[in-house]
């Protein structure tokens, strides 16, 4: 098993633990690590072609570069609302917050 | 230009009247209406006088053909060059006689109302209404287009729907209004076809073109359908319209149930405004009802059979407007009649001079009968007979003036009665079947009608259910006047002679007939005369006896044929009962089932939808996951390499 196949089953396994996550947990936080968890299997995935399949681009690399930043972006907001759920509802249960409905 | 501005003044007039009083009446004008209204009225009468002078003896000479005149035409749509509308004044013997006619005893009725609807309280709006029904008439009879024609006709429709329908907080006059209306409307549905069927085979609507161009006569030869020509059903569609508003059989129902207006409006209607529209329109479209053959032959039969019919009805009613109701019908029925036998060709001149003269005297005759009938329900109470009787000493005037009109109305020479009916005989006399069925209707006539004078003011004289009121000062003038104005009308007008202002083609026709045409309708009417005062003139047991003599016959004919149950049958069992019944299901459960079942089927589907909305995010990504997931599969399997 060479080190592209590691690395993608690796890939698709944090990508998964990521899904389970993201759908079985109600604590906000932990949703919102699982999600981190998916951007990264994928930026791993476009790592690990990169490297292996065409050494001589840099094109993946950039990409995961992107998905980097767009994660910590990303997570801050999604922490910044996190914060202010839970001011207001003393709750970061997924299911509490049902007052965006309307 | 002078019969311009006459002509102008005479329809402009009462429309002026109608518009002041209709719109400042009930507030600015409430005592002086109806002076106003008569004022407006009697410059129209004069100016309708003054034209009739013009007309006859300065732009024409009498005893030469009459020119018709066009003084009046404005453009009022134009679809094409050659069909539009216009509106005008068409001046022919016909309509100045008619003009002058309507004029004068709408002038009458108006001077007759000033003191007969003192107490009411519409008073302004009573004369509003009357306005608008002489202007309506005054317009229709100068129509130089059909659909001016039609305009003018559904107006005297409306109108005459206002005053019927006058006392309308009582609800025998509110269904009396909408039973004319309806019945005159659902004639005027055939009036409207029998227009365009007209105007849409001969090319114009233009009455002037339609009688100079002969193209009606082409339209005539050329088969439209069944077997009729264009002009035949047209004639025959527009005649189902002059039947309605004439009150011929079998759309006569509404005539005696319009009684429940006030009297001086039944005289209006049935002297001149409403019931002789119907033969006004058959003689104006007279060119066309010769080249139809078979609409001559209906309009004979139908003018025939109402006249009988209402004739025999006549004779056993009770209530005094009632009777006059049939007898307008019965001698409107003889006109119409006349003017078939005209359009028949064989008498022509005759049959159609003796039925505009019947309808000129009969104007003023029937005028009179009804506002001498007003001033007798005035004094007792009561539109029964029963309840008069022996009433000639207390209303000597109105006795004598009821005389005149009975025996004018009988055909009694020298009252004009006589010479006019005599005319529409002498053109039916080379028919003996209907010459014979002509005289009994004219027995049949005199009859009922001494019955109704002798029952009114000799026989045993009613208690009088309550104190009658002696009439003040200005009653005594305003039912006084015009009385005896449409007395000496009704008396000398015969002298006229008639056939040299209207005939058909403005040629003048005098009438002759020897003595040997005047015995047999004498005869029959002193014959009709002495049977009503063997029965009447004396309370006696002879009536009772006289009817039942006839059994059956007498209460069928007393239920006025049945005809009012038959209508009421078909419109309440057949159209409102079964058809109206399953249309109204289809419409509930067909046309509303479709649109609620679709409504349904959209609300259950998105109960079904929002399901899927459960708000939960977990929820949504589980399911966003799945198809990401499928959409992979998909990709995997299908993907080309």
């Amino acid at each position: 098993m060479d080190v592209l196949n590691f690395l993608l089953i690796t890939a698709s396994g944090l990508f998964f633990i990521g899904v389970y996550g993201f759908l079985t947990r109600r604590n906000l936080l932990t949703m919102l690590i699982s999600a981190e968890l998916m951007l990264n299997g994928a930026a791993l995935n476009l790592v690990a072609f990169n490297r292996y399949r065409w050494p001589e681009e840099l094109d993946g690399l950039f990409l995961a570069v992107f998905i980097v930043a767009i994660a910590a972006a990303e997570a801050a907001l999604l922490i910044a609302i996190v914060l202010r759920l839970y001011r207001n509802t003393r709750s970061v249960d997924v299911s509490d917050i049902t007052e965006l409905k309307h | 230009m002078a019969a311009t501005g006459y002509a102008l003044l005479i329809v402009l007039m009462p429309l002026a009247g109608f518009v002041v009083l209709g719109l400042a009446g009930r507030h600015h004008l409430k005592r002086s209406a109806g002076w106003l209204a008569t004022a407006l009225m009697s410059v129209s009468a004069a100016a309708a006088l003054l034209l009739a002078w013009h007309y006859f003896f300065v732009q024409n000479a009498l005893g030469r053909s009459l020119e018709p005149a066009e003084v009046f035409r404005f453009r009022w749509l134009s679809f094409s060059p050659s069909l539009y509308v216009d509106m005008g004044m068409h001046l022919d013997g016909l309509s100045v006689m008619m003009l002058v006619l309507v004029s004068t005893v709408s002038l009458l009725v108006h001077l007759y109302s000033v003191e007969y609807l003192r107490s009411e309280e519409r008073y302004t709006s009573y004369f509003a209404f009357l306005q608008l029904f002489t202007f309506s008439m005054l317009g229709l009879v100068v129509s130089v287009n059909l659909f001016q024609i039609y305009f003018f006709w559904e107006l005297v429709g409306v109108s005459s729907y206002l005053l019927i329908g006058f006392h309308y907080e009582r609800p025998s006059a509110v269904s009396a209004a909408k039973k004319a209306f309806v019945v005159t409307r659902f004639a005027d549905f055939g009036f409207l076809i029998g227009i365009l069927i007209v105007g849409f085979s001969s090319t114009s609507f233009d009455l002037n073109t339609l009688f100079q161009t002969n193209c009606h006569v082409d339209a005539a030869r050329e088969e439209l359908f069944l077997g009729m020509s264009a002009i035949t059903w047209g004639t025959l569609l527009m005649f189902m319209g002059g039947a309605g508003k004439s009150a011929m059989f079998p759309l006569h129902i509404w005539l005696p149930d319009a009684m429940e207006g006030p009297t001086p409006v039944s005289a209006l209607i049935h002297a001149a405004t409403m019931v002789v529209a119907g033969v006004f329109l058959v003689a104006r479209l007279f060119p066309l009802y010769e080249v139809a053959w078979l609409t001559a032959d209906v309009v004979t039969v139908i003018g025939l059979t109402s006249s009988l019919l209402a004739a025999i009805i006549a004779c056993t009613q009770t209530d005094i407007k009632r009777v006059l109701a049939y007898s307008t019908m019965s001698q409107i029925g003889l006109m119409l009649f006349g003017l078939g036998l005209a359009a028949q060709g064989a008498s022509r001149e005759a049959g159609y001079v003796g039925s505009q003269f019947h309808l000129f005297t009969h104007g003023f005759f029937k005028a009179l009968l009804f506002l001498a009938a007003g001033v007798v329900i005035h004094r007792v109470h009561s539109n029964e007979v029963s309840d008069m009787g022996g009433l000639r000493r207390t209303l000597p005037l109105t006795h004598l003036v009821f005389l005149i009109a009975c025996l004018a109305i009988s055909g009694i020479p020298p009252l004009s009665g006589f010479f006019s009916k005599e005319t529409i005989l002498l053109a039916a006399a080379s028919h003996p079947f209907w010459y014979g069925l002509a005289l009994l209707v004219s027995a049949l006539t005199a009859f009922y009608m001494f019955r109704l004078y002798f029952l009114t003011f000799w026989n045993k004289p009613a208690l009088p259910k309550s104190e009658p009121e002696l009439p003040t000062a200005s009653e005594r003038l305003a039912y006084g006047f015009p009385l005896v104005v449409l007395a000496v009308a009704t008396a000398v007008n015969g002298f006229i002679p008639f056939g040299l202002f209207v005939a058909p083609d403005g040629r003048p026709y005098p009438v002759h007939a020897s003595a040997a045409a005047w015995l047999p309708p004498v005869g029959a009417a002193l014959c009709g005369i002495a049977v009503a005062a063997w029965g009447y003139a004396r309370a006696s047991e002879r009536p009772q006896e006289l009817a039942r003599r006839f059994g059956a016959f007498y209460s069928v004919a007393y239920r006025k044929f049945y005809i009012d149950e038959l209508y009421a049958y078909i419109t309440r069992r057949i159209i409102f009962g079964k058809v109206g019944r399953s249309a109204a299901w289809t419409d509930r459960q067909v046309v509303d089932g479709a649109v609620n079942q679709a409504g349904w089927l959209i609300q259950q589907w998105s109960l079904l939808m929002k399901c899927w909305q459960s708000g939960r995010l977990q929820g949504y990504a589980f399911w966003f996951f799945v198809g990401a997931g499928l959409l992979a599969v998909v990709l995997l399997l299908y993907s080309p390499n």
